[in-house]
């Protein structure tokens, strides 16, 4: 059996639907950002795969943007991340209601 | 000449911006000089104008500037000084400069001196506008102008509650008229295309009598609310809770006589239609009488004069509607003369016995007030109409008027109503000056008015005696703009008769009064004496019921259905949907607040649940446009379009 376009699509979407769960149902925050990683990969993997179907390259240039800011998104990301751990010690999401309206 | 048209104009108003600013601060005499000073500023420039006139000089007519000016509309504030307009202005400068510089003195002692000449000045140019207009725009801001002031006035003691509930009265019933008023303005500007007098009245000969008719009856509407003419008429006599020289000026010589300058301006109009005419002469004969009977038994010394007011008004609309239109304007200048000096006569008894109202408590009091009494005897025989009095000439030729128009039924209305008038006046006087000191019992030590104010009373004096020598110089004035018919009884056995009839009538009256009222078996009335009790007197002590049954029968059914509108409508149907709007909107927000919790996990949910709705609804979309075709296939299956 050909692996062709469809079978991408679906890993694709089996990968966001994982990531989505972990961005619902995750507590800590580390896992949170794997949780992110995994969505943008999934997206990733569709760009990808429908570039090479349609033997264009802009949507590998896009995969590679989305990698790129994925990076620096998570550099900064953990950099708060460790702050946050030096001054509470946890770095649990359900402690983190500062913004309660 | 146009440099003393605005001077005449414009110097109340400055006058009452004067006084306006002193309006909060305590009683300064200069709040009154200045006005009155720039009134008097303005009988001068009035007098001018006359002399102009009088000397032959053309009509004074300027345009200030445009007021309003879109598609075919044009209405200027343009101003005219013509032979009628110059009248107005002599007879309400004239009065008003008398009128403020004896307020001087009548207000001295209250604390609202200051605001009183301000809005005393307001009015005064108002008066003038209404006057000097010379389109029915700016004789309608006139009439609204001195509405206002008249309100402001009537209701000048406002910690009474009976002065504001006048005041309400006053103004609420003038609205009612100048609706009628302002429909007759539209129909007018309607059917000319125009509201300048020259132009609209040149335009009425080639309408249709119907519609001239509706113009006609619908201006004088409002001419009966101004002028209190039945059934409009009771808002008047409850105008005099303000202060006396208010009813001096506004209700006797000037505000009141605005109704019938309105049917003498528009006299183009009512030569067209004489049958409104007819109308207009028979209600004025009619109030002449009606207004005359409630005078006779009334226990209230300005009421008395209101009504005297009231039944004088009726027989200058039975000149107007006759067609005599100059003669209804010279009574109305005659009246203003000896109607407001006997106004202000009252003041000054009012003054000397502590604001005391009622006749039967006075008596005697020539001794004391000398003066006062000379000027209000006079001022009544002139209102009697005695030879060779500014009445008698005025008065006696509306009875001639009506007589030579074949109206006999008018004439005798009006003939026996000038014997009730001098009935009442002399009533009156007899009450105050006469007979035993009542007033000791009371314990009252009356004392005669500032002789300032006396002096600044004597020009109406002497104007209430002279006036009548000025008819025919008026006659020839007026006539360059008014129907100039003259009036003359055929044979001259007629006309002796008639004059010395009601000569003789009106004396018979007179002597009637004084020897029933200036005795000394003259008694306070306590409500137990055989003619207290007769029905007549019942009936016209209570002013015919009529303002009892407005109370019954238009006011209290107006409040109860005011009660259901609010609480059935008001509060059930339109606060309920404010409310309602108001209440939904707190409540989602009491209830999306938990969302808002602060929890990073919570509102990443949301965001899912978000995203989902968005994607779902965009996949609904895009299916249903994709099988659009095939959708509206089934809807036309089922029916529908």
């Amino acid at each position: 059996m050909e692996i062709g376009l469809n079978h991408y699509l679906v890993l694709s979407t089996i990968l966001f639907a994982i990531g989505l769960v972990g961005v619902m149902r995750r507590k800590n925050l580390l896992l949170l950002f794997f949780a992110t990683e995994i969505l943008l990969n999934s997206v990733n993997i569709a760009f990808a795969a429908i570039s090479h179907y349609y033997g264009d390259l802009t949507g590998q240039m896009f995969a590679f943007f989305v990698i790129a800011i994925a990076a620096s998104e998570v550099a900064v990301g953990l950099g708060l991340l460790i702050v946050w751990h030096k001054r509470h010690g946890k770095i649990d999401l359900d402690q983190m209601s500062t913004m309660k309206g | 000449m146009e440099i003393y048209l605005y001077l005449a104009l414009f110097s109340p108003l400055a006058g009452s911006l004067f006084a306006a600013l002193f309006g909060a601060s305590p009683r300064t005499k200069i709040a009154g000089i200045v006005p009155s000073f720039l009134l008097f500023v303005s009988f001068v420039s009035s007098t001018v104008l006359l002399t102009h006139i009088l000397s032959g000089g053309d009509i004074v007519q300027v345009e200030m500037m445009t007021w309003m000016a879109t598609g075919d509309l044009y209405i200027p504030f343009g101003f005219v000084v013509d032979q009628v307009s110059v009248t107005m202005m002599m007879v309400v400068t004239v009065v008003s400069t008398v009128v403020h510089i004896y307020s001087i003195g009548y207000m001295d002692h209250d604390k609202g001196f200051n605001r009183f000449f301000s809005y005393l000045s307001a009015f005064v140019f108002s008066m003038m506008v209404l006057v000097m207009s010379d389109n029915f725009a700016g004789l309608f801001i006139g009439w609204e102008g001195v509405g206002l002031c008249s309100w402001l006035l009537i209701g000048f003691w406002y910690h009474k509650e009976s002065a504001t509930w006048a005041a309400n009265e006053a103004f609420i019933m003038n609205r009612i008229a100048d609706l009628g008023m302002l429909i007759g303005i539209f129909l007018v500007y309607w059917n000319t295309g125009t509201l300048q007098y020259a132009e609209a009245f040149a335009a009425m000969g080639d309408l249709d009598t119907e519609i001239l008719t509706w113009m006609g009856i619908f201006l004088f509407i409002g001419a009966m609310g101004k002028s209190a003419q039945f059934p409009l008429h009771t808002w008047l006599a409850d105008a005099m809770e303000g202060p006396t020289p208010v009813s001096a000026l506004i209700h006797a010589a000037t505000m009141v006589t605005a109704g019938v300058y309105l049917v003498v301006r528009a006299n183009p109009l009512y030569d067209l239609i004489p049958h409104v005419g007819l109308f207009i002469a028979s209600l004025g004969a009619f109030v002449a009488l009606f207004a005359a009977s409630m005078a006779l038994v009334n226990r209230d010394m300005k009421r008395i004069i209101a009504y005297s007011t009231l039944s004088q008004l009726g027989y200058m609309f039975v000149a107007a509607g006759l067609g005599a239109y100059w003669v209804a304007l010279f009574h109305l200048m005659a009246h203003a003369f000896f109607k407001a000096l006997l106004f202000l006569g009252a003041g000054n008894v009012m003054h000397a016995m502590h604001d005391e109202l009622d006749p039967f408590k006075m008596g005697g009091l020539k001794k004391a007030m000398k003066w006062t009494f000379i000027m209000m005897t006079l001022a009544s025989v002139a209102l009697a109409g005695i030879y060779p009095f500014a009445g008698f000439f005025s008065k006696d030729l509306i009875l001639e008027v009506a007589m030579i128009e074949h109206h006999y039924i008018i004439y005798s209305v009006l003939l026996f109503t000038a014997g009730l008038t001098a009935f009442y006046s002399f009533r009156l006087v007899a009450l105050i000056f006469h007979g035993e000191e009542r007033y000791k019992l009371f314990g009252v030590h009356p004392h005669e008015a500032y002789k300032f104010m006396l002096i600044a009373m004597s020009p109406l004096l002497i104007l209430a005696i002279i006036a009548g020598s000025f008819k025919m110089t008026y006659f020839e004035m007026v006539t360059a703009v008014l129907p100039a018919t003259e009036y003359h009884v055929h044979s001259a056995v007629t006309y002796w008769i008639m004059t010395i009839g009601t000569q003789v009538f009106v004396i018979l009256a007179i002597a009637f009064a004084y020897k029933k009222y200036a005795n000394s078996s003259v008694q306070v009335p306590d409500g137990t004496s055989v003619m207290e009790n007769r029905f007549c007197y019942k009936v016209l002590s209570n002013q015919y019921y009529i303002p009892y049954f407005f109370e019954e029968y238009l006011v209290k059914p107006y409040r109860e259905l005011s009660t259901v509108f609010w609480k059935q409508v008001d509060l059930k149907v339109v606060d309920a949907t404010v409310d309602g709007i108001a209440k939904a909107i707190y409540g989602t927000g009491e209830k999306t607040r938990g969302m808002q919790s602060g929890n990073l996990s919570t509102m990443l949910k949301w965001m899912v649940a978000g995203t989902v709705a968005l994607l779902s609804l965009a996949v609904v979309f895009g299916l249903a446009v994709r099988y659009s075709g095939e959708i509206k296939t089934i809807l036309s299956g089922l029916g529908v379009q």
